[in-house]
């Protein structure tokens, strides 16, 4: 059965508006004393979600050795063409202790006004070496300031955990294998 | 003799001192009770390198954005004033000071307090107590709206157009009802052998047992709302009316012009409330049916003058808070609220008055 709803027509106190003028002003009034809906920015900062794309940084392992191994993968995938690699080759004379090591950026330079913080470098990463982090606000004089060049890209990305330690097993199993192991 | 005149003198700068600095606070006042209606924190950032620097108060001072309306005003002075090309000139530098001087005028004849003289007399803290006080208020804030219509005239532009002639007619048609709904109040004021008059202070003085708020609501009623509309202010601001007209008839206008304009609002709105707490809530009387509470010597004027001064500022908390609750309403409908809501309901309860009265004098 089709429920009827009565039409109630505006009664005498409805038709002078005052009552819903009134129960506006109090909607109103309450709200003055609801907590602020805003940030008071520079000193307060919002609480910036799990897995927030930021600025691109380029990070360090555990071990403080720089992870990218400069295969470029990046600067093709990005689609504002934001990145520049100049890629270069570790000396293992000047530093054993990363001759296992296959390359390192001689230049990584991200064009922070071009980048149009979409992840992909992140993603397709193969050394999880890039990372989008918390960095939301940057501001500069000039342009050039603003193409971010390889030291500043590894301060800005720090150490972050790694669960492969891919080089420290490569050369365990480089010393495995010259010890006469298996492989 | 020229004491005299020098005293008054200093005492009218004095008054107009304290208005525009009311006006200015009044400014801040809508920014921050907007905020906090919005939700928003409101102006806190503004300091006087010295003031601010004084532990505690000084920040206390920031954050509740003191300082703001300073940098608001050297704001106005500062920027370009821009002349369009196509404007008449005259009339356009002309509008700001007509739309400026009603407001600082109707100033003159309130009163704001009251003290004793040596005799144990009554009298006004006033600039000029006028016998025709009241008709000396209407008559001359209404002035205020050839600012409006010149500063749209002189704009040759056809928003300005628009604003201006919206508050001309707006302004015809609350002026009868705010006329009409004020009369009761009158009436009842002049009690027989009284020469009250349409002297300001004497109202004042016949509410000390009643304010006439609680006696004549719907004259209070239709006053207010002619007051909102007269004011310009929300949810009758035609003239403005920014999301139709663009500015309305300041469009054209910036800089120090621009800055005088919204000071005589605010002074339009400050002088409204004013003359609602005189005829309404019963000027510096304490509160209805406790009489005349204050001592008679100079602290009783001064308590007198602030009581006054903070029904003011309660009116003017009414004002902001009405005008960031409601919508506006179309043109066609505030003309049709005036014409035939307003002005038939003022003529009734002027009938109705009239005859109570009538009746009660003759019983």
């Amino acid at each position: 059965m089709a429920k009827v709803i009565e039409r109630k027509p505006l009664n005498w106190a409805e038709k002078t508006y005052l009552p819903q003028i009134l129960s506006g002003l109090k909607v109103t009034f309450r709200n003055m004393f609801r907590k602020k809906v805003t940030l008071e920015y520079p000193e307060e900062r919002p609480a910036l979600p799990a897995h927030y794309r930021g600025a691109p940084t380029l990070v360090k392992d555990p071990n403080d050795r720089v992870k990218c191994v400069s295969c470029q993968l990046c600067e093709f995938v990005c689609p504002p063409k934001a990145i520049r690699i100049t890629p270069g080759s570790i000396n293992p004379g000047a530093d054993p202790e990363r001759s296992h090591v296959e390359k390192e950026p001689k230049e990584f330079e991200i064009n922070m006004l071009r980048c149009i913080y979409c992840g992909l470098c992140e993603e397709v990463c193969p050394e999880e070496a890039i990372f989008l982090q918390n960095t939301f606000s940057l501001t500069g004089q000039s342009r050039e300031e603003l193409v971010f060049k390889k030291d500043k890209l590894l301060e800005m990305g720090g150490t972050l955990p790694d669960s492969h330690f891919k080089w420290d097993k490569k050369k365990e199993a480089e010393v495995h294998a010259a010890e006469g192991g298996h492989h | 003799m020229i004491e005299a005149i020098l005293l008054k003198a200093l005492f009218a700068l004095i008054v107009i001192g304290v208005l525009m600095g009311l006006c200015a606070y009044s400014v801040l006042a809508e920014r921050k009770v907007s905020s906090w209606i919005q939700g928003r924190v409101g102006p806190n950032r503004t300091a006087l390198p010295f003031v601010a620097a004084i532990p505690i108060v000084g920040p206390m001072l920031q954050r509740m954005g003191i300082f703001q309306p300073i940098a608001d005003g050297a704001k106005f002075l500062f920027k370009e004033e821009p002349v369009p090309g196509h404007v008449n000139k005259f009339y356009f530098f002309l509008a700001p000071i007509l739309s400026i001087v009603p407001a600082l005028l109707t100033v003159v004849v309130l009163p704001f307090g009251e003290y004793y003289t040596a005799a144990g007399e009554a009298c006004p803290i006033v600039l000029a107590n006028l016998d025709i006080g009241i008709l000396f208020v209407f008559a001359v804030s209404s002035l205020g709206v050839y600012g409006i219509i010149i500063a749209g005239w002189a704009s040759n532009s056809k928003y300005p157009l628009y604003g201006s002639i919206r508050a001309s007619a707006q302004m015809i048609s609350y002026e009868l009802a705010m006329g009409l709904s004020v009369l009761p109040v009158f009436l009842w004021a002049n009690a027989p052998q009284s020469d009250a008059g349409l002297n300001l202070f004497s109202v004042v003085s016949a509410q000390e047992d009643i304010w006439f708020i609680f006696w004549q609501p719907i004259s209070a009623l239709l006053f207010l709302v002619a007051l909102f509309a007269e004011t310009n202010r929300l949810p009758f601001d035609m003239p403005e009316s920014e999301t139709e007209l663009v500015g309305g008839f300041h469009t054209e206008y910036g800089g120090f012009k621009f800055g005088l304009f919204f000071v005589a609002e605010y002074a339009h709105m400050i002088i409204g409330s004013a003359v609602f707490t005189i005829l309404f809530l019963g000027g510096w009387n304490f509160l209805p049916g406790l009489g005349d509470l204050w001592p008679h010597n100079v602290l009783g004027a001064i308590i007198s003058v602030v009581w006054f001064m903070a029904k003011v500022a309660m009116l003017l908390f009414l004002f902001l808070w009405v005008r960031w609750t409601l919508p506006r309403f179309r043109y066609d409908q505030v003309m049709n609220l005036g014409w035939s809501v307003l002005l038939p309901l003022a003529i009734a309860n002027l009938l109705f008055y009239t005859l109570l009265i009538a009746f009660i004098e003759r019983a």
